[in-house]
């Protein structure tokens, strides 16, 4: 079948032409991951849920030429004689991980081999490591608690020398039941837990959660809220970017990078609470459009902060590109190329470093960028260098998006009200964070119960390509490399 | 070269004065004056996440910076629990991390002092207490002082360490831990 069978075959998500929901048997559920596949689409989630949310079923969330695309898969009338559904890892790779994730929180088990435990960690149970084998091979464990000030987790490098081969994560460890804890929450707070499924995206998270609760009650949010939230989600990306910006420099030795970035960093989170109330602006996006009016004198003084980050940024990049010994660190280091970052779906950030030109404010054009159109920022080294690159440019674009949101913000209300409608509902919101695309999927029950939520982190996505991009590199630019990518381990152990 | 050193003068010092310690923080004194006495305002600190939403750890990366410029107060962050003399913990403590994290209070030398971090260090926080998440630090650990917050901005990390390593707040305070924040 082509697209254009399945788009007959869909139905709407709650009116939206652009989110479309597909019921497949499994003969289907693998056929429509090829024919996406087949058509240059992506994978951006894949999740589970079980009878504790009505029936079992396992979801898979498309982008497509032709929109979001969400396929159902209900379990509860098993067709395979083993009892697996259809496995998707030989078309997205990163797909392994997930199912091992929903076997671990849902039961249901795929037909991929590998089986083995991935959030869940069984005491009785030793992890079993892929060996590699050979004359001098050795291994190096590391974590789950690390040097630095960084999220717990687990690396198994095996080297040769100080070369390394093969590098395997084992995450899990802040694994807190976090879709679990959903259902303790009515819809309307959910928002708050959102958000703190990976500090470092609460803008990305909480605004995905709100569109995928307001497209399920018909909330209609006034266009000066959409631009108040677009506000917040990039001076998320900008803080995040000019942190990775120091630490990266600092990875390679130039501690004046960090003394330089941080102090920016800490001037826009300054800004942040003025006008936001928050330097982390965890409670900014909340159902019904944003938590509060900008205070009167605040959007000036942004402004001139971001004015300032601009300029600066702009002499501290032309620092990191004449330094001899930043650039022998960044070029070359790390490498995933465009063919390898397709194949593997490397996602968001990292991908545009790689030439995947992928960005769900450009792509979905949901509101208020359709108005505001963010140039999309990309590198085609796919090394450090690159992931640099690319954050010096979405942090000139980050800064000129704010100032044009904060000159040309509409009149009208910045929150309405909203209620739980009469029925069930399900829906799905997709935003572009600093890291990638966020995704969650959330039902609820009349009355405002959550049943089901789901948040997608694209984490997930790049965790594996981490462990391709540091082959043959040397253990010691692992630290570097990892911080070009800073996953989060908590976005993806939920 | 040039532009580095220009860069640097531009920017001179932009370090800020340090708030008070805060003794409304402290939930348990355990410490007597003569340890305090021994670690001076010399401290290192080793960092343990243990299962946070990385939210408190970017607070806790901001005392690095120049502004909260923590090193000029001799308070450092160090790569290993046998090099510490306080552990900064954030929580909420999942059940994958609780072994690990009492493995890296074993680890730490005696005398040794705890921060818990952010209203999930304090008390589970909004990832409440059940299933994987076991809630407070001192679920797991003892506690000495807790910094509530979500996340608790750098000057109240700040007042948090003080607060646990001030031997005149120590001759103040009195009992045994009631085990997590107010």
């Amino acid at each position: 079948m082509g697209l254009k069978d399945w788009l007959a075959v869909s139905v709407p998500f709650a009116d939206d032409p652009a989110i479309r929901r597909l019921r497949v048997g499994a003969p289907e559920w693998r056929r429509l991951a090829e024919d996406v596949a087949a058509s240059g689409g992506r994978l951006l989630a894949l999740w589970g849920q079980d009878a504790t949310a009505g029936h079992p079923a396992v979801f898979a969330a498309y982008q497509t030429a032709a929109g979001l695309w969400v396929g159902e898969l209900r379990r509860d009338v098993p067709e395979a004689p083993d009892d697996s559904y259809p496995g998707l890892q030989d078309l997205y790779p990163f797909a392994g991980r997930l199912q091992r994730a929903i076997r671990d929180l849902h039961g249901l088990r795929s037909s991929d081999p590998d089986d083995r435990p991935w959030l869940r960690h069984p005491a009785a149970q030793a992890y079993e490591f892929v060996r590699v084998e050979g004359d001098g091979v050795h291994e190096i464990p590391v974590g789950p608690v690390h040097a630095g000030i960084i999220e717990p987790g687990h690396f198994r490098f095996s080297v040769v020398g100080e070369k390394v081969l093969r590098l395997e994560a084992r995450l899990g460890y802040t694994h807190k039941g976090i879709e679990r804890r959903f259902a303790d929450f009515g819809a309307l707070d959910g928002c708050r837990l959102a958000a703190r499924v990976s500090g470092d995206s609460a803008v990305a998270f909480s605004w995905a959660y709100c569109i995928a609760l307001e497209a399920q009650w018909r909330v209609a949010i006034p266009r000066r809220a959409q631009w108040l939230r677009a506000l917040a989600l990039e001076l998320e990306r900008i803080a995040n970017h000019l942190g990775d910006l120091g630490a990266l420099g600092n990875d390679a030795g130039f501690a004046f990078g960090l003394a330089q970035f941080s102090r920016l960093k800490e001037r826009v989170l300054r800004a942040t609470e003025s006008t936001l109330g928050q330097r982390y602006p965890m409670d900014w996006v909340v159902p019904g459009g944003v938590a509060h009016e900008l205070p009167g004198a605040a959007a000036t003084a942004l402004d001139r902060c971001l004015a300032d980050v601009v300029a600066e940024s702009g002499v501290l990049r032309g620092i990191y590109d004449e330094h001899a010994g930043v650039r022998d660190r960044f070029a070359g280091t790390g490498a995933i190329a465009p063919e390898l970052a397709a194949r593997l779906g490397l996602a968001g950030l990292a991908g545009r470093a790689s030439g995947q030109a992928h960005d769900l404010r450009i792509d979905l054009r949901y509101p208020p960028y359709e108005e505001l159109r963010p140039a999309i920022c990309g590198a085609l080294s796919g090394d450090v260098a690159a992931r640099v690159a690319v954050r010096f440019d979405e942090l000139q674009e980050s800064c000129r998006l704010v100032r044009r949101i904060l000159a040309g913000l509409p009149s009208g209300d910045s929150r309405v009200a909203i209620l739980p409608p009469s029925s069930d509902g399900f829906g799905i919101g997709a935003v572009e964070g600093w890291r990638g695309p966020v995704l969650v999927a959330l039902a609820t029950a009349a009355g405002g119960r959550i049943r089901r939520c789901h948040p997608h982190d694209p984490s997930w996505q790049n965790w594996p390509a981490l462990e391709h991009a540091v082959i043959d590199n040397i253990v010691p630019d692992f630290p570097l490399i990892n911080k070009s990518f800073n996953l989060s381990y908590s976005g993806h152990d939920l | 070269m040039l532009k580095t050193l220009r860069q640097i003068r531009r920017t001179g010092i932009v370090s800020e004065p340090v708030p008070a310690p805060d003794d409304a923080l402290r939930i348990r004194a355990a410490l007597e004056g003569r340890i305090l006495g021994i670690l001076g305002r010399a401290l290192a600190v080793r960092m343990v996440d243990a299962g946070s939403c990385n939210g408190c750890e970017l607070e806790v990366n901001a005392l690095t910076n120049p502004i909260y410029n923590i090193e000029g107060l001799g308070v450092h962050f160090v790569a290993s629990p046998r090099h510490a003399d306080l552990l900064l913990v954030s929580g909420p403590v999942t059940v994958a991390m609780r072994e690990p994290l009492l493995r890296v209070y074993e680890a730490t030398p005696d005398p040794k002092l705890v921060v818990a971090v952010g209203d999930c260090g304090c008390d589970g926080g909004i990832f409440g207490c059940g299933g994987p998440s076991l809630g407070a630090v001192a679920n797991v650990i003892p506690v000495d002082v807790a910094v509530p917050g979500c996340p608790p901005n750098p000057n109240r990390l700040l007042a948090g360490i003080l607060a646990a390593l001030d031997p005149s707040a120590a001759l103040d305070v009195g009992q045994e831990s009631r085990g997590r924040a107010e």
